[in-house]
């Protein structure tokens, strides 16, 4: 499959963050196109025609979701962009941000228009990417001076705002309700649903929150329509993707394809294969959350359909490749810290079970593991899964049940010898304090 | 969570105190007001007031905490639940040079734990600690969102990537 440039078009241009440039590639246009020839139902017809499915992580159908928002509800609804991109493996949405913040706005621009968003709406950021909120606040400056923000855009009587929110370093804020709890200044936990955000979200309106590269689809599919983003991919697998890669590949970064690259395409043929010629271990395909797939798995296309058929996700398409190197306890001990560290703490068998993984993987790692701990591992994460109130519960079990069940013997080794499997290594020194949560 | 530790500001000891008097200088006044105008409720503020706090102060004190709690009429508690809630609200004052080396997944196995425990052993500090003359602060934090650039340690606002120990210590003589 040939690498396309569709969502990355304007990135290689000079200066692409300028609203000048933008415009000359035809930005802005789209949404003058739907604000002035357009209904908001049109919009939202067209998006769900497109098969557009949420870059997120949950993969929902875009349009379905914009329907959901009642007409005449008495509080004003609100769209939220989700640029917290804190998923390990996840770094597409920051290339946008700060490569191409015009698309984005514009995109922003169109959905609010199809939802009815209130004349103010919010990009919420992880306060890491300082950068990308500073390059994002001077394209809001200039799309506000050439009146594309603000009152009656485009001469529609279409009102619309937007704020750079900045989040504090907090993962669980991604999560769409906590991102809410987030933005209305609180501590970012997340509610439990329903109500559905649709219904009751920010300020207690209807809200829409989606992420950045879904918005980023939104301009594209209305200059082009809906057949074409579908001439991209397969049936309800649709449009151009952007697929992050990273650990042990040659060539590290962000490709763009349409949706259903297989990973073994991704990584021999586009990313120069493992680093050092070593052998695969495994492929985590979607984020930290993404169960991890085989060597012998990887022959599947990158689609939501495909990697949920194969008992992972697509996720944030974040791909993480580990080589034949990798101490598999090790990395998923890295990866169960990550999720103790981010579990919000409200419920349970999330605060409590996250903390129990990291702890038994952690024994297992420095040799003090027991026969029964792989079965242990499984049962304590069967206790978390599906027990939790947010998705960041089932979030953290995937790479553990995966692991364990792929990789048993090398758990195993781990227990019956002490140490790590001959020609794997341990990155971290035991010694080492290690930071309280 | 806040360890306990004798030094640390908000030990249950630690009550602000009241004859230190903090107050936003007039050009973050100015911005804070502007924050106001963006937000539908004060409450909705607290999160861009305490960056701005901390970019005045460079950590949320007690004294902070409080005062940020009397612009937004939020009780202190509210407030400090919030600061505690955030990694990235600092509850201790840190260095000129805030390290924080990140060591989630793709950066440790492109040896991010090396660049880690390296600045811990030339630097003679523990895990989040900082050095004698201020200078700096190292910590290790989760995931950037850079994972393509690995291993990434970010300086204060700012991204270092594609790091190693070489390229460290080089970035170590120019932030002095
Ligand atoms: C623990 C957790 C973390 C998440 N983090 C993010 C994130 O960083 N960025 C994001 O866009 N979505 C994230 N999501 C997904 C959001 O909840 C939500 O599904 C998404 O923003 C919807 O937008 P979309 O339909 O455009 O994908 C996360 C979900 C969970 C459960
Ligand atoms: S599952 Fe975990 S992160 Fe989600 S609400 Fe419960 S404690 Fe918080
Ligand atoms: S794992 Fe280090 S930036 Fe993502």
């Amino acid at each position: 499959m040939e690498q396309i440039k569709v969502l990355l078009a304007n990135i290689d241009k000079p200066d692409s963050t300028s609203i000048d440039t933008y415009m000359a590639g035809g930005g802005y246009e789209d949404a003058r196109k739907a604000l002035t020839t357009m209904k908001p139902d049109e919009v939202t017809q067209l998006v769900k025609d497109s098969e557009l499915r949420g870059r997120g992580g949950a993969g929902f159908p875009t349009g379905n979701k914009w329907s959901f928002v009642p007409k005449n509800a008495p509080k004003p609804t609100w769209l939220l962009c989700n640029a917290d991109e804190s998923e390990p493996g996840t770094f597409k949405d920051r290339l946008i941000i700060e490569k191409d913040p015009h698309l984005l706005i514009e995109g922003m621009i169109i959905a609010a228009f199809a939802i009815g968003s209130n004349p103010m709406s919010y990009i919420y950021i992880r306060g890491e990417f300082y950068y990308g909120a500073t390059v994002l606040d001077k394209a809001l400056d200039e799309a506000r001076a050439k009146g594309f923000l603000g009152k009656n855009i485009f001469g529609s009587g279409f009102d619309f705002d937007i704020t750079v929110h900045r989040g504090a370093g907090a993962y669980i804020c991604g999560e769409e309700t906590g991102l809410i709890e987030s933005v209305e200044g609180h501590r970012g936990q997340p509610r439990v649903k329903p109500p559905f955000p649709a219904v009751i979200g920010v300020f207690g309106g209807p809200t829409v929150v989606q992420n950045v590269e879904t918005l980023a689809c939104v301009p594209l599919i209305v200059r082009n329509g809906a057949e074409w983003f579908k001439s991209f991919g397969t049936p309800k697998n649709t449009g151009p993707k952007l697929y992050c890669v990273s650990g042990n590949v040659k060539k590290p970064g962000v490709y763009e394809f349409p949706m259903g690259i297989t990973i073994k395409e991704l990584i021999y043929d586009h990313c120069g294969g493992i680093t050092g010629d070593r052998k695969l271990k495994a492929v985590i395909p979607g984020g930290a959350s993404a169960p991890m797939l085989t060597p012998d798995e990887i022959d599947i296309p990158l689609n939501f359909d495909a990697l949920m058929k194969a008992g992972s996700m697509l996720g944030s398409a974040g791909i993480i490749v580990l080589d034949e190197s990798v101490c598999i306890v090790d990395a998923v001990w890295r990866l169960a810290k990550f999720f103790a560290h981010e579990s919000c703490g409200q419920c349970t068998p999330c605060r409590e079970g996250t903390n129990w993984l990291e702890s038994v993987l952690d024994r297992i790692e420095r040799g003090e593991g027991r026969p029964q701990d792989a079965d242990l591992l499984l049962d304590m994460s069967e206790n978390i899964g599906g027990k939790s109130l947010c998705a960041l519960g089932d979030a953290a079990i995937g790479p553990v049940i995966s692991s364990v069940r792929k990789f048993r013997d090398e758990y195993l080794h781990h227990v019956e010898h002490k140490s790590c499997l001959p020609g794997t290594t341990r990155y971290r020194r035991l010694d080492m304090p290690v930071a309280a949560h | 969570m806040a360890d306990l530790q004798p030094d640390n500001p908000y030990a249950p000891d630690r009550f602000p105190d009241p004859n230190k008097h903090v107050e936003f200088p007039e050009e973050a006044k100015k911005r804070f007001d502007w924050i106001l105008t963006r937000y539908p409720t004060k409450e909705a503020a607290l999160l861009p007031t305490l960056h701005l706090a901390q970019e005045v102060w460079g950590w949320i004190s007690p004294e902070v905490v409080h005062y940020v709690g009397n612009l937004l009429d939020l009780s202190p508690a509210t407030v400090f639940g919030v600061v505690s809630f955030y990694n990235m609200y600092n509850q201790k004052p840190v260095g000129k040079y805030h390290l924080q080396v990140c060591t989630n997944l793709s950066c440790m196995v492109t040896r991010a734990y090396d660049i880690y425990d390296h600045l811990c052993e030339k630097l003679s500090v523990h895990p989040g600690g900082t050095t004698k003359d201020g200078l700096y602060t190292v910590v290790e934090v989760e995931c950037l969102g850079s994972c393509g650039t690995a291993p990434v340690v970010q300086v204060n606002n700012d991204y270092h990537e594609s790091m190693d120990v070489v390229k460290m210590d080089a970035l170590l003589e120019i932030l002095k």
